[in-house]
């Protein structure tokens, strides 16, 4: 768990271009959009597309994307228990 | 067309002339690839992080250099913002269309398609200093920068008091190499922002005055010759009032254009070239034009700068000349005020 969440928070600053952050900047607790990291709405159509390549993961329903993207350790869990790849 | 006044001019290029104005410089070497990247500028000093994270090369020159030359005239804003480029935003275009290659037209995501359009340094522009008037981006090989003058001008001779007008282009990564393996000249491949703020009336600030421009797809070496003295006549002018003559010299073979006016019309003119200072790109005619506000602001140029051994006491107008391939021909001619 601990591994995935470091390589989520890797893909998330390169894929986002987030150029002033590493990944100790970035809790796991940490809400990723609004007053968190200030992600929008092409950073959730960019974390979208990473899970579907990286993870295998489809997203068909877009409320979804409103919990699963609340923050990385959310996200680590619904990856570990949700992936295909 | 009524000449319009040139208010300020700022350059990023492969020199550092962003910061300290064309000076005594080095002259551009080959490096492995004879390409040459744009002079590393701190962009955080002019973008938020948030503004900046999704720009690519050319969006972060084309807006920082836009936003420091309105400063530069003591603007606010412009009535209108014209862009002129040869590739575009080629970075994220390049980037967008190789993940439709590398992952089978799946998993593409949206970012570097909205950012890949020509037209994306104009509106970054207007979105950076909240700007709702005419937003328009010429994209005419070596004339790209040229076109955008000529619509500048016409504007102004309209209703419009201040007026945007800039071209830039960026290396890219993969496009430019196959490129040059095509195309070679002695100078290397770069790229820049040239931008300049441009107005109907003459102010205290004003830099130079710009007379005309005319751009021509093609033409034969001597009927070059017929073309300038015509374009000369038509602004009243005669070889003899030609203090200096900028030429886009790039070392290819298609310098011979420039060599014939060289030797047939402008012996006695001060000859200068630039694009061994800013390298070549289809808007290093811009840098040129930059060039020539400098000389006539501060009636100074680099030493590198000097083709020839004529030098004028008074350098009070200007002529710019250039082609590339043998194509996409123009002449700017610009005055001292």
């Amino acid at each position: 768990m601990e591994a995935l969440k470091k390589e989520l928070k890797e893909n998330i600053i390169e894929v986002l271009n987030l150029e002033d952050l590493t990944i100790e900047d970035v809790n796991d607790d940490d809400a990723l959009f609004g007053d968190g990291l200030g992600l929008d709405s092409i950073d959730a159509l960019e974390l979208i597309v990473m899970l579907d390549k990286d993870y295998g993961i489809k997203l068909t329903d877009p409320s979804e994307g409103r919990e699963i993207f609340k923050s990385v350790e959310v996200l680590a869990t619904y990856i570990t228990e949700n992936r295909t790849k | 067309m009524n000449s319009v006044y040139i208010h300020s001019g700022v350059s990023i290029s492969a020199q550092n002339t962003f910061e300290e104005g064309i000076k005594e410089v080095e002259e551009l070497k080959f490096t492995e690839n004879s390409q040459v990247k744009a002079f590393k500028i701190n962009y955080k000093e002019f973008l938020s992080p948030i503004a900046s994270r999704r720009m690519a090369t050319g969006v972060k020159m084309g807006v920082v250099a836009a936003k420091k030359v309105i400063q530069k005239a003591g603007e606010d804003t412009v009535d209108a913002i014209i862009t002129g480029t040869g590739l575009g935003c080629v970075e994220d275009s390049e980037k967008f269309l190789n993940a439709v290659i590398d992952n089978d037209e799946q998993f593409l995501t949206p970012t570097s398609f909205i950012q890949s359009t020509h037209n994306t340094v104009a509106a970054q522009i207007a979105l950076s200093i909240k700007n709702k008037g005419y937003n328009m981006t010429y994209v005419n090989g070596a004339n790209s920068f040229e076109a955008a003058l000529l619509d500048g001008m016409l504007l102004l001779n309209e209703e419009n008091e201040t007026v945007l007008v800039g071209g830039v282009d960026e290396l890219g990564k993969r496009f430019i190499n196959d490129y040059e393996k095509i195309y070679q000249q002695d100078v290397s491949f770069s790229e820049g922002a040239n931008f300049f703020t441009l107005g109907a009336r003459k102010k205290e600030n004003s830099i130079a005055q710009l007379l005309n421009v005319e751009v021509f797809q093609e033409i034969d070496e001597d009927n070059l010759l017929k073309k300038i003295a015509s374009f000369l006549e038509e602004n009243s002018l005669k070889v003899s009032d030609i203090d200096a003559v900028i030429l886009g010299i790039n070392g290819d073979a298609y310098d011979s254009y420039y060599q014939k006016i060289q030797s047939e019309l402008f012996t006695d003119t001060t000859q200068l070239k630039y694009k061994n200072l800013s390298g070549e790109f289809f808007t290093a005619s811009a840098f040129g034009f930059y060039v020539a506000t400098e000389l006539l602001n501060k009636q100074e140029l680099p030493t590198n700068c000097f083709f020839n051994s004529v030098k004028k006491e008074d350098y009070k107008t200007v002529l710019l000349y250039n082609q590339y391939l043998g194509k996409q021909h123009s002449l700017v001619l610009l005055t001292s005020c």
